[in-house]
Parts: C-alpha cells; sequence; structure tokens
C-alpha cells in the first residue's frame, strides 16, 4: 500500500515536470493534419500520433528557418563568456580563497550578492550603455555583459571549491621552495580543473538560457541566439509554425539536460552555494577526485581549512562554506 | 621554511592583481549600471537620444497615478506569493518521494531536473501551445475525462492568464526548490528521526513535528531564491501573455520593457524596474539573517 503511494505521487511528479516535454516531442513529428485539429473534437486523440509521424518540420527548422545561425551564434557567446569568466573568475576566486586572509570570506560573499540583482533591473541603464559603445543588435554587446551574471557567480563557487582542496599541496611546495607565484602559476592550475570545468558548465548552461539581454539588445534576426530567435523569430506575423517551434525547443534541451544530469551525479551542489550539505551525508563527487589526484589527506570536514583558518588558529567558524552558509546538522539542532 | 620578501611571495599584491579584474568588472558592470538604474527613474532620457536631463519624481508620478502600472505591481505580487505557495508544498511532497529508493529512480529524476535545464523562453513558447485557445490538449482532456463543459480560454481571460503565468513559474521553480529540500533532509541526524519512531510518531507527525521544523531554514532558502526567480522574471509573461489581454497580465519586468525599450521612455522604464528593489532588498536581508544565524551556530 505505502509502496503504491509512493509509485503513484512520484508518477505524478514526472507527469507534471515532463509533461511540456512529452508535448514537444509529439508536436515536433506529428504531421499538420493531425497537428492542427481542434480540442473541441473529441473523437480526436491528442496526446498520440493519429497519423504516421513526419519529419516534415524538423527540415523546416533545419532548412529554412534561421535556426543552425542562432546555434552557431549561442556557441560563438558562450566560447567567448567561457573565456572570459575563467581568466577573470578563477584567479579571483583563488585570491578570496588562499590570498585574502580573513576578508576573503566577506568579500566573496559580497561579490555574489551582486549575482542576486536581476536582469530586469539592469536592462534600461545597459540598453544606454551598449548604444553608447556603439554595440547595439551585435553579439559583442552580450560577450560584454554576459559575465556580469557569470563572474560574480563563479568567483564565489571557485572560492568555495578551493575550500575543499587541501591546503598542504600547495603548503608542500612552498616547503620545496617554489615562492608564493610559482604555487599560484604551477601548482594550483592543476588542482582548480574540476573548479574550471565547474565554471565552465555554469556558463554554458546560463548563455543557453538567458533571454532578457538577448531581446533587449539584439533586434535583427540573423543576429539572435537560439534563446531568443525561437519565440520570437520563430513566429512569423501571427503564424506559429508550431511543429518547428517545438522541434527548436526540444533539440535545445536535451542537450542541456543531458549535461545537467551529468554534473547533478557529480557535484549535487552546484546551482548555489546555499544548497550545499553537509560533507558526510552529501559527499562531493568532485572533491572527492581532486583528493585523489592530490592523494595527501584523508578529507574528512576537519581537514576542509584553507590558510586563511589556519593561519588565524583554525577558528570554530571552520573554512567549509557548506559550515558556513549551510545547514548543517549541528546549525539546525541548535536553533531552537 | 624561510620567509622571504620578494615581490613573488607578497600574498597581500598577488591577491590584490588577482581581485582586481573581477573588481572592476563588478564595479564597472554591475555597480554603476545599478546606479545608474535608479539615477535613469529621475530622469526624462529617452532610447532616440543621449540627452539626459533631470525630471524629479515625474516618472514615479506617472506611473503611481498608471491603473497599468498598479496591476503590474500588485501581479508581480500575486504571481510571486501563489507560485511560491505551490513550490514550496511540491517541493516537499517531491523530497518525500526520491528521499526514498525505487524502480526507475534515476529516469524519474531525469524528467524532474527537465524544468529548471530547460531555457526559460524555450519552456514559455511550449506552455503557450499547450495553453492554446482552440487547440489546449488541457482543455481536451479536461473535456474528455468529462470535467469541463464550456471553454477555457488560457491566455485569454485575466484571471485565467495570471494562473496559467503562476503555473509555469511553480513548474519551473520546484525541481530546483526539490533539490534544495533534498539537501536538507540528508543532512537531519538520524538519531532524531529514529527517536521520534522509537517514541511512537507515525508519518505524519514525523514530517510536521520533526522534520518540517528542521528543514525550516532549508525551505526558507529555497523560496527566497525562488521570489527573485519569480518577481524579477521577464521571459514567462513576454513569452506567454505579452502583459495582455488589454494590459492586464503585465508584471514589473514586462511594463519595464514595453516602456522603457519599446516605448523608448528609458526614465519610465527604470521607475518600473526601480519597484522591483523591494522584493529584492527583503530577499538579500533574509538570506544575510540565515547566513549569519549560521555562522553564530557553529
Amino acid at each position: 500500500m505505502k509502496r503504491v503511494a509512493l509509485y503513484a505521487a512520484a508518477l505524478g511528479f514526472v507527469v507534471f515536470a515532463g509533461f511540456p516535454f512529452y508535448w514537444m516531442l509529439v508536436t515536433t513529428f506529428k504531421q499538420n493534419r493531425d497537428l492542427y485539429v481542434g480540442a473541441s473534437d473529441l473523437s480526436h486523440i491528442p496526446w498520440i500520433f493519429n497519423d504516421p509521424p513526419t519529419l516534415e518540420h524538423v527540415k523546416l527548422l533545419f532548412g529554412q528557418t534561421d535556426f543552425p545561425r542562432w546555434v552557431l551564434n549561442t556557441l560563438l557567446v558562450v566560447a567567448a563568456v567561457v573565456v572570459i569568466t575563467v581568466a577573470v573568475a578563477v584567479p579571483a576566486g583563488y585570491s578570496l580563497a588562499r590570498l585574502a586572509g580573513r576578508w576573503g570570506e566577506r568579500m566573496g560573499m559580497g561579490i555574489f550578492f551582486t549575482y542576486l540583482i536581476p536582469p530586469t533591473l539592469l536592462f534600461v541603464p545597459f540598453s544606454r550603455l551598449v548604444s553608447l559603445l556603439g554595440l547595439q543588435n551585435s553579439l559583442a554587446s552580450l560577450i560584454l555583459i554576459y559575465p556580469t551574471m557569470t563572474i560574480p557567480f563563479c568567483t564565489w563557487l571557485v572560492m568555495g571549491f578551493l575550500r575543499s582542496v587541501p591546503w598542504e599541496i600547495e603548503e608542500q611546495a612552498m616547503i620545496d621552495g617554489y615562492s608564493r607565484l610559482a604555487v599560484i602559476l604551477k601548482v594550483a592550475p592543476r588542482l582548480i580543473v574540476p573548479g574550471i570545468l565547474t565554471v565552465v558548465v555554469f556558463t554554458f548552461t546560463l548563455v543557453m538560457q538567458e533571454f532578457v539581454y538577448a531581446l533587449t539588445f539584439i533586434s535583427s534576426v540573423e543576429k539572435m541566439t537560439v534563446s531568443l530567435g525561437v519565440p520570437i523569430a520563430l513566429v512569423r506575423g501571427d503564424v506559429y509554425h508550431w511543429g518547428a517551434l517545438m522541434a527548436a525547443a526540444l533539440f535545445t534541451s536535451i542537450p542541456l539536460a543531458v549535461v545537467y544530469n551529468l554534473f547533478i551525479d557529480r557535484e549535487p551542489t552546484f546551482h548555489h552555494p546555499f544548497t550545499r550539505g553537509g560533507c558526510h551525508e552529501n559527499p562531493n563527487g568532485i572533491v572527492l577526485r581532486a583528493h585523489r589526484r592530490g592523494s595527501v589527506h584523508p578529507l574528512g570536514c576537519s581537514s576542509r581549512r584553507g590558510p586563511a583558518a589556519g593561519r588565524t588558529g583554525g577558528q570554530a567558524r571552520g573554512g567549509g562554506d557548506a559550515h558556513h552558509y549551510g545547514f548543517h546538522k549541528r546549525h539546525s539542532l541548535h536553533q531552537p | 621554511m624561510t620567509p622571504r620578501r620578494t615581490l613573488a611571495d607578497r600574498e597581500d599584491v598577488l591577491g590584490g592583481v588577482m581581485l582586481t579584474p573581477a573588481l572592476a568588472y563588478v564595479i564597472l558592470l554591475v555597480g554603476v549600471p545599478f546606479v545608474l538604474a535608479i539615477v535613469l527613474s529621475f530622469s526624462d532620457a529617452t532610447a532616440g537620444s543621449l540627452r539626459f536631463g533631470w525630471a524629479g519624481v515625474r516618472n514615479y508620478a506617472a506611473i503611481l497615478a498608471d491603473p497599468i502600472f498598479l496591476r503590474a505591481l500588485r501581479n508581480t505580487a500575486v504571481v510571486t506569493i501563489g507560485s511560491q505557495l505551490l513550490v514550496v508544498v511540491l517541493a516537499t511532497a517531491a523530497a518525500q518521494v526520491f528521499r526514498a529508493t525505487f524502480r526507475g529512480k534515476r529516469f524519474a529524476r531525469f524528467v524532474l531536473l527537465l524544468p529548471w535545464a530547460v531555457p526559460v523562453s524555450l519552456a514559455a513558447i511550449a506552455w503557450t501551445w499547450i495553453f492554446d485557445s482552440t487547440f489546449s490538449v488541457i482543455n481536451w482532456t479536461l473535456k474528455a475525462a468529462g470535467l469541463l463543459h464550456g471553454w477555457l480560454y488560457w491566455l485569454g481571460e485575466p484571471a485565467l492568464a495570471l494562473l496559467a503565468i503562476i503555473i509555469v513559474q511553480a513548474w519551473r521553480i520546484f525541481p530546483f526548490a526539490t533539490v534544495i529540500v533534498l539537501a536538507g533532509l540528508s543532512s537531519i541526524p538520524q538519531e532524531i528521526v529514529e527517536a521520534a519512531i522509537v517514541d511512537g510518531a507515525g508519518f505524519w507527525r514525523r514530517l510536521f513535528q520533526v522534520e518540517l521544523p528542521l528543514l525550516l531554514p532549508v525551505v526558507t532558502v529555497a523560496v527566497l531564491f525562488g521570489v527573485v526567480y519569480t518577481a524579477t522574471d521577464l521571459g514567462v509573461v513576454y513569452i506567454l501573455t505579452g502583459g495582455g489581454p488589454a494590459n492586464t497580465t503585465h508584471v514589473l519586468p514586462t511594463l519595464a520593457f514595453q516602456r522603457g525599450i519599446l516605448g523608448a521612455d528609458l526614465g519610465q522604464g527604470a521607475a518600473i524596474a526601480v519597484f522591483l528593489l523591494p522584493f529584492l532588498i527583503v530577499v538579500a536581508f533574509a538570506m544575510l539573517r540565515l547566513a549569519r544565524r549560521a555562522e553564530v551556530g557553529a
């Protein structure tokens, strides 16, 4: 009886969450005469293929629309924003985690909060800024503005990630005679690689999803990104080509969904620093990998200390971000 | 280790150099535009020219006397609160389901995360098709089940359109909230749950009197992010209804876009967007408090 309720509930959530995607799938491959039957005709079941599936909408999408162009534009913007974000956010995250001492934490929090300032508050001043710079209706405007969303978040991400990498590897290199700068240039990059991967995935998904700035800055169809072009430019006047529209939505969703799922298996917490659980209960795949590579100390919570915490005598606040902001069991127990 | 004093070992210098590009980006392209957003709201700037004149509170006076704006303000609050209530219920329930092990769980989780992975604008266009006035599969299903006798013009009637917007926002955000609540559930000490079982507490008693109170901080965080994502979202409403029918379903971001960008009245657009600030300030304040409490608790 309990199992039945469980399966029923699970099925309910799957139907609710997945139904629009099923609908994309069905619409993509349906013939028009199967698609456009009014919903008041109860004898025609819209949930299934009443006629054989067709590829005509897919051919229309790839052959007669600007969709391939939008995919290229999107990838170009992704590549440029990834380069900028990695170049700016990774050193900053390292600086806050390893070099800034006790101020790092606060400054990291401050930088993270700018991530909460939404595009819908900034698009008006940005539209003026972009036209001042002469960048209106260009991909360059997106490449300039998107890092304002990725840099704050990724700086925070790299900072949190480094807190979970044992400091001892770098310390050992310094004992071996490396200067601090040499450690940063030669030792640290190897340790940060999994963190950089997270930054790349986050930037990729964010650029794929962004809509507001693209809508504000881009006006001509051939400059659009996928998330803008599909809902705005595939609709010709009042004519909706629902087959092609849903095909575009489907083909864009699939790679994103795969990336998300691969990633959430490895790093269950990458959405937000606030989702990090305690490290016992929620072992973090990437951290474990980094640890294996470094193979220094067993990675209990107690060894998750940055040098800043070490220098100040490992004060009780601890270095692990999970402890700091999170909801480790001890906090929730002490809260009445 | 002997301390050396060359430049290559000065942590403060290295730290400053490595942090500067990020700080510069954040200050120049988030901080300055943020201030500019507020300054613009007191100006008569338009998109056509680069002229910039002081308008005092004229923009604010104009929008506060505008029923469309007041409606948008109310809609923003209704959509945000309504969708977050739904999110809390759905996420808490979904977390209860997904903490259990069952066959097909990997697939179920894959599907559950889809709404969060798909771009907002593409999800919104799919829902537009689902709510279509002639071809709505929801109407067909309700009629086929004998639950609907008239016809639902989902995006054509203000109240139904708002409901549709709330549904889409909740659909989009509850997977994210579920992930957070699951993380919170896994950090509840097993001893407490076991003690409750030993004391004879059943499932519902355990849920409402043991687990939910312990989950409160986590659920709060999920709701705070949900508030930001919903109140400041432009894509869902812009694509689903475009603010229509007859400007009844605008929210602050879509109205700001319509007036500021499409209508080229930057000053008024900025003034409308500024009304998002109360939502954001409440959220930022609550988060800082939560973070501090966690800090003190440690």
